[in-house]
């Protein structure tokens, strides 16, 4: 029986041609001085029965990749009455390298240039009986696809092999491949005298680990269990060492800073103090969350877990235009927006990281959540209350998956979603460690400078000029809201509302404070001050507005970073603040013209 | 022969071929996706999503539509 060898280039329609030409008779076998299995078919041929073998595409007949050795093998093994060569007619000038190295090899070959119709729309004509001549071998081109060209193919195919006598001689084509075979075994031979390589996964604990936590049913569940735990971990550890550091921060200010400044003029003073050690102070506040943040997640990395929470997740995130890892970040955005945006790093798409880090900003992060617990405390029962911070949350995630639905397109994640699934291991702490402290000086390097600036910068604007209070209507900040006002006057914000919401660019934590530095009084009064200045629809329009704008300059400074683009960051800006407006101006009004 | 995302959980199957382009054939071909392999789907996530595919000693994780790329023997 004759033997006929398919050959080609990934990606020229090998197997389709393959496929059109074998019908339903193609079997999987294995042949000579090869491990893995090829294709093959018996097809007639110019009336007799022939042999058509699939051989693996490789991009060159010397190259050492799997496929290109299989390629050799098969050659050196095996002889063939013909070699189908088969070029992609649309790449031909990349592709005809092959084709050269393969005519060195002394075999009868028949070059096939596929894709026919996609060279002539593109405008690329091969003359190819020139081209047939001067090769001095058969061209034909055809289209697998509409099995164009096919019969003259398989006829110029019939009419060479019955032609021909002799079959190619293995041993002379492995003459003329002893160079590569020498390179491979001398490869082989190094690998094992000096590398090891396990053969299988270890034992099977893996996998019995997967049963539970990829089951069908429990796998989510325990996923969420799991994210919950991490996170509480993360801020029941990291909210005391934040306090604490706070509380060794204001020491150092109070019993060093302030007696030394103390002879100092008050413009110096408020500078140094309220403008670039507040800076400093809210940089370090971050420095524990990022730390204990990175630890958890090295963790989760590194054993192995964070490609099955992209495994479990990635049937809802596909939707968003994300994938599965981006949930985890989503999920620690709830935390602190920070950490999560330095962790996108793990995404290798960038479109899709540049999307997630659009979506977490909006996340109801932890200081959020104070300016909330407060304003609910000042303005709703307790009845009420839990009903408004639910709707607060929902809401956080419906702005998310708009966002996300919206900017999909914008973000088109071009890599496709494939991941290795690798065993558990355990990491070391010396990994762990390591990690955690990498990440905080990158952020303490890039973004600490940046911080300070905008801290100074709502110092300077909520403290002058010096002839009026300090956050008052008359400060810079006052003025901004005044002049803001029929942009805010539509949503309920009035001037004392505005100068808190400047001072939120800096941080959501310091909201508070500045509400009682605006009124005047602290505590239970601010809240029953409050309570006569606005009404419930105001507030919660106010919280939809802290929900969904900039949470911080440390999370800008943070976007900034990790998109290396200044575009980018004032697209965030842009957007947070746009969509804040629209959703609190729809809330506002619609309750309004509700009656409330 | 049929798409890798149909093959049943469990089987094991032979890889005919690969339909992708460049950069996915690229992507397949470095996680060991070859012509000849043979794979068995570990499990399905559920809603549709990704597959686990045991190809030798290594687990991958990919969508649907990838897998549909996959061209594949029953074994």
């Amino acid at each position: 029986m004759k033997r006929i060898a398919l050959l080609g280039m990934p990606n020229t329609g090998k197997s389709t041609l393959f496929n059109r030409i074998s019908g339903a008779s193609a079997r999987v076998g294995n042949w000579p001085g090869i491990t893995v299995d090829l294709m093959s078919a018996k097809i007639l041929l110019g009336g007799h029965i022939a042999e058509l073998i699939d051989l693996p595409g490789i991009y060159d007949l010397h190259g050492f990749s799997e496929d290109e050795q299989v390629v050799r093998h098969f050659l050196t093994n095996n002889p063939v009455d013909l070699l189908i060569v088969l070029l992609n007619s649309t790449q031909i000038e990349r592709q005809l390298s092959l084709l050269l190295q393969l005519k060195k090899l002394g075999a009868p070959i028949v070059l096939v240039l596929n894709m026919a119709d996609e060279a002539r729309r593109a405008g690329i004509t091969i003359n190819t009986e020139n081209l047939a001549a001067e090769l001095a071998l058969p061209v034909i081109q055809i289209s697998a696809k509409y099995g164009e060209g096919l019969p003259k193919a398989l006829e110029v195919a019939a009419h060479i092999v019955n032609e021909q006598k002799a079959t190619t001689n293995p041993k002379s084509i492995n003459l003329l491949l002893q160079e590569d075979s020498q390179i491979e075994h001398e490869m082989e031979d190094l690998i094992q005298k000096h590398v090891q390589i396990p053969t299988t996964l270890g034992d099977d604990t893996t996998d019995k680990i997967d049963k539970i936590l990829l089951h069908k049913w429990l796998g989510l569940p325990l996923f969420f269990a799991a994210m919950f735990l991490l996170f509480q971990f993360i801020f029941t550890v990291g909210g005391p060492l934040q306090e604490g550091l706070a509380w060794v921060l204001d020491l150092i200010r109070s019993s060093l800073l302030e007696p030394l400044l103390g002879s100092s003029p008050a413009w110096l003073k408020g500078l140094l103090l309220d403008g670039v050690y507040n800076g400093i102070a809210t940089v370090a506040a971050f420095v524990p969350i990022i730390i204990l943040f990175f630890l958890v997640m090295s963790m989760v990395e590194d054993s192995g877990y964070l490609s099955r929470a992209a495994f479990l997740m990635d049937a809802l995130m596909a939707k968003m235009g994300l994938d599965g890892r981006g949930f985890v970040m989503m999920l620690m955005g709830f935390g602190c927006n920070v950490p999560a945006i330095m962790g996108t790093r793990i995404m290798r798409s960038r479109p899709m990281r540049l999307l997630t880090m659009l979506v977490i900003p909006l996340s109801l992060c932890s200081a959020r959540l104070q300016v909330f617990i407060f304003m609910i405390a000042a303005l709703f029962s307790a009845k009420h209350a839990p009903l408004v911070l639910f709707s607060l949350y929902l809401m956080s995630f419906l702005t998310m998956f708009l966002t996300a639905v919206l900017f999909q397109n914008q973000y088109k994640n071009a890599e496709p979603f494939i991941l290795e699934l690798p065993p558990y291991r355990f990491p070391t702490p010396r990994q762990i460690v390591l990690r955690g402290w990498q990440e905080v000086k990158h952020f303490l390097n890039r973004a600490s400078k940046f911080i300070i600036l905008g801290v100074i910068l709502v110092w300077l604007l909520t403290n002058f000029p010096s002839n009026v209070a300090p956050a008052s209507i008359g400060t810079y900040a006052g003025q901004i809201g005044v002049f803001f006002g029929p942009i805010l006057d539509p949503i309920g914000i009035n001037h004392e509302l505005a100068i808190a919401l400047i001072f939120g660019f800096v941080a959501k934590e310091i909201v508070v404070g500045a509400l009682a530095v605006i009124y005047g009084m602290q505590g239970d009064a601010l809240m029953a001050q409050m309570a006569t200045q606005i009404d419930w629809v105001q507030a919660m329009s106010f919280m939809l507005f802290t929900l969904i704008y900039t949470p911080c300059l440390s999370t800008i400074a943070t976007i900034r970073n990790e998109s290396k683009s200044y575009a980018f960051m004032w697209l965030s800006i842009v957007w947070s603040l746009g969509l804040a407006w629209v959703v609190s101006f729809v809330f506002y009004q619609g309750a309004r013209a509700l009656g409330y | 022969m049929q798409p890798l995302s149909q093959l049943e959980t469990g089987q094991q199957a032979v890889i005919s071929a690969i339909e992708a382009d460049e950069s996915l054939f690229h992507r397949l071909s470095a996680l060991g996706f070859r012509v000849g392999k043979t794979l068995s789907i570990m499990r399905r996530a559920s809603f549709n999503g990704p597959l686990q595919v045991r190809l030798g000693t290594t687990d991958v994780i990919l969508r649907c539509n990838e897998a549909s790329r996959i061209q594949i023997h029953p074994i």
